[in-house]
């Protein structure tokens, strides 16, 4: 089982902030693509990759980062600190 | 160096003097100050910041241990507020303490144009008539941060 965390609209869309998750999948894009499956709200949220960015164990990672060993997964748009 | 993240409002000035009043051997200290600004309809009533606790703080520190070691800074403090926040307030700082200007003028933008595309914070504008908007990031943004990967 891994954390999952979603912030801002992805958040909003998805439903949730946080959810335990069960996962086969062996990299980020791959963890998408099932959470994609799941139902319409998460293949609302994750339907632009292009404005998906991932973090794995809290440290900024591309989407095609492996998650094996993974404890928390976040998915977020681009940031808009400062 | 130091980094805060909070949701209260914060003081520019007394910080700078803090900030100030621990150096020893710098010649030069710049601080940039964030505030929320209006929206173009001039109706904001709050501007929502969301973060990731956890991330946002190791985020904040290995931005600032970067700028310290690459522009040879003797000092660096981040502060970053989250939470609900009105038109005018400060929403962030950044400090540099270095020995010569120069540097300190790089480290603070430097660390201006990673805290505003890589650390995990998410602006939302709520306007008095109840509209909210998630604001996007801007393509100049990214193109401010590319100038430092050489």
């Amino acid at each position: 089982m891994i954390e999952l965390r979603y912030f801002a609209w992805l958040r909003e869309r998805v439903g949730t902030g946080h959810e335990r998750y069960e996962t086969e999948a062996s990299t980020v894009a791959d963890l998408i693509a099932e959470l994609s499956a799941r139902d319409e709200g998460y293949a609302y949220a994750f339907s632009d990759l292009g404005s998906i960015r991932a973090a794995v164990d809290q440290d900024l990672v591309e989407l095609d980062a492996p998650i094996s060993g993974a404890k928390e997964v976040a998915f977020f748009p681009p940031m808009t600190g400062g | 160096m130091e980094i805060r993240v909070q949701p209260e409002r914060f003081d520019m000035g007394a910080e700078l003097n803090r900030f100030s009043a621990a150096q020893d051997g710098a010649g030069a200290i710049v601080s940039f100050s964030g505030i929320v600004r209006d929206v173009a309809s001039g109706d904001l009533s709050v501007m929502e910041i969301e973060h990731y606790p956890g991330m946002t703080e190791k985020a904040l520190a290995k931005i600032g241990a970067e700028a310290i070691a690459r522009f040879s800074l003797s000092d660096a403090f981040i502060l970053h507020r989250f939470g609900k926040l009105a038109a005018n307030e400060p929403i962030m700082m950044v400090l540099t303490a270095a020995r010569h200007r120069d540097m300190a003028f790089q480290g603070a933008e430097f660390l201006m144009d990673y805290l505003k595309s890589r650390a995990p914070f998410w602006k939302k504008e709520i306007t008095t008539k109840g509209d909210a908007d998630w604001v996007d990031a801007k393509d100049v943004d990214e193109v401010a941060l590319k100038r430092w990967s050489t």
